[in-house]
């Protein structure tokens, strides 16, 4: 649980976070999104007091931030950043168990706990734990990078632009990892990026701001269908809000249980979005449905999508 | 072991106690070499005990530059110290601009002849690599770095001596070398105030125009700054600096 209370954040005379108030529930995944200079990263950073605010109050499961020593608050959450940050002189078990090394764990624990954490992050432990970062692509860096934010286990995880530096494919890969992440262990997030469509991929509720101010905090799809002002509605898109709003739903929710349909299936998982894109793609006007092993469970029509 | 033995640093080291071993016994040679000179050997002093005074003035000497100087670089990074950054440096470099035997000429009526001036004299004058070295590699610590690290809960003692520190040293051990090899050659100097160093043949021989005398403090000294070179390249080597590959942001 964190909350933002009237928070303002001025340097000299020029406010970079104004009046600014938003509840995050414990196991929710907030993300705040804005273009640069919007001040999410500053919001961001009042978490875990690496910037105190000038006014207001942020706390964390109800304390007041500022009333905790900052080193114990920031070893209770976990924080991504852009640039990553690893420690070029220590090996990727020794970054992993950053925490709790200074929280006093054993070092065969630390050992054990960061062979799991590669394990959950797609990177083999036996070829990885003892290597250096700087032999590390970047993708691998970030992986690295959030299992080093999830080692002591915290329940609060703060990521700044984490995937702003990959590629699409990578990009694409942490983003569904982080999700699926965030779904098993209930932390709470609070996410910063400037990507729309990653924003309504990820969170659960998504805070817009705009030049310091909050703008609007909604559900993804409160966000597409009632944007709160002309800004907000720029920053959705205005030219493929229909496809956004695709994106948000699973091909299950529109599913014809039992109906057959040929060629290749999707998967109920997938996104409305992509069973369109596949539609078009191969003109087709139906497909396939199966679970996730595989077995058929029925299928989608074009005229599904349309239904609200 | 072969690549053992053709280690420089093994054989410039054993060429240097060979050598001051030799001396004593070498004034036929010299004889041989000088026949003009009636004193062809050094023979006021031991050889062994003005290489271990050297070494004991230099090691002094730049064992406290060392001290003074990370204490001083450290400080003057952090953010209590950071106005005095400009000021340390300014000290530093007027101080770099006096030749050594005026911080001789000096000290030596303030605190008399001997070992005394002879240590501030080069505990000044390796400072300035020190101080420079220091301030230089903390300055190169890549700030993301250090953001991560607070991040995580690290204390600024921590972030100081597990990250700054280690990524820094590569770059401050390149100005403690260089420090000390000015003064290994600075040491030479003192001997005019009266430290018992390899500078003492050297003085005697210019005063005397005995080409000898010179010969056989210049070579010692000579092989010595390469011996204490080649040791430091040694322990650079092993300090490999660890390589950055971050994302722009």
């Amino acid at each position: 649980m964190i909350e933002f209370e009237h928070v303002t954040k001025r340097y000299g005379a020029s406010a970079v976070v104004e009046n600014l108030s938003l509840a995050v529930a414990g196991g929710e995944f907030c993300v705040i999104i804005g273009t640069s200079g919007a001040g999410k990263s500053t919001a961001l950073k009042m978490i875990n007091q690496l910037v105190s605010p000038s006014e207001g109050r942020v706390r964390v499961n109800g304390e007041d931030v500022r009333l905790a020593p900052p080193a114990a608050l920031r070893r209770r959450i976990g924080y991504v950043i852009q640039s990553i940050g690893l420690f070029p002189h220590w090996t990727v078990a020794r970054n992993i168990g950053a925490v709790p090394e200074l929280i006093g764990w054993s070092k065969r624990r630390i050992r054990a706990r960061a062979a799991e954490l590669l394990t959950l992050l797609k990177l083999a432990p036996d070829a990885f734990l003892d290597r250096y970062p700087h032999e590390l692509s970047v993708g691998q860096q970030q992986r690295v990078g959030i299992a080093r934010a999830l080692a002591a286990d915290q329940d609060i995880l703060l990521m700044d632009e984490p995937f702003g530096a990959l590629d699409p494919i990578t990009r694409e890969a942490l983003q569904a990892e982080i999700a699926e992440i965030q779904r098993a262990s209930r932390k709470t997030v609070v996410f910063v990026t400037h990507d729309m469509d990653e924003a309504l991929r990820l969170g659960s509720r998504i805070a817009v701001m705009d030049r310091g101010r909050l703008v609007q905090a909604a559900t993804p799809l409160e966000l597409l269908t009632a944007p709160a002002s002309d800004f907000v509605r720029d920053l959705v898109g205005r030219d493929d809000l229909g496809v956004k709003l695709l994106g948000l739903a699973t091909v299950a929710s529109r599913l014809r249980a039992g109906v057959p349909a040929p060629g290749e299936p999707i998967a109920a998982g997938a996104s409305l979005r992509r069973a369109l894109s596949r539609m078009v793609a191969e003109g087709r006007d139906r497909l396939g449905v199966v679970d996730g092993d595989g077995r058929p469970l029925g299928a989608i029509h074009l005229a599904d999508l349309l239904r609200r | 072991m072969r690549a053992r033995l053709r280690d420089p640093l093994l054989w410039t080291s054993l060429a240097l106690v060979a050598l001051v071993l030799a001396l004593p016994r070498s004034k036929p040679l010299f004889a041989a070499l000088f026949p003009g000179l009636e004193r062809p050997l050094f023979e006021l002093d031991d050889f062994a005990a003005l290489l271990a005074g050297h070494l004991l003035l230099v090691g002094a000497s730049s064992g406290a530059a060392v001290l003074l100087g990370l204490g001083a670089g450290i400080f003057v990074t952090r953010a209590a110290g950071a106005e005095f950054r400009g000021l340390v440096e300014t000290i530093i470099t007027i101080g770099q601009t006096f030749p050594p035997v005026a911080v001789l000429a000096v000290a030596v009526p303030v605190i008399g002849f001997g070992f005394d001036p002879a240590f501030i004299a080069l505990l000044l004058y390796g400072l300035l690599p020190i101080v420079d070295t220091t301030i230089a590699g903390l300055a190169g610590v890549p700030a993301p770095l250090r953001e991560a690290a607070r991040g995580m809960g690290m204390g600024e003692g921590a972030i100081l001596c597990k990250l700054e520190l280690p990524l820094a040293a590569p770059v401050i051990l390149a100005g403690v070398r260089s420090s000390v090899i000015i003064n290994v050659g600075t040491a030479t100097v003192a001997s005019t105030v009266g430290a018992r160093t390899l500078g003492l043949p050297i003085i005697i021989g210019l005063n005397g125009a005995n080409p000898a005398y010179i010969l056989q403090g210049a070579v010692p000294v000579a092989l010595l700054a390469i011996v204490l070179d080649l040791a430091f390249g040694r322990l650079l080597a092993m300090l490999q600096p660890p390589r950055y590959s971050m994302p722009n942001s």
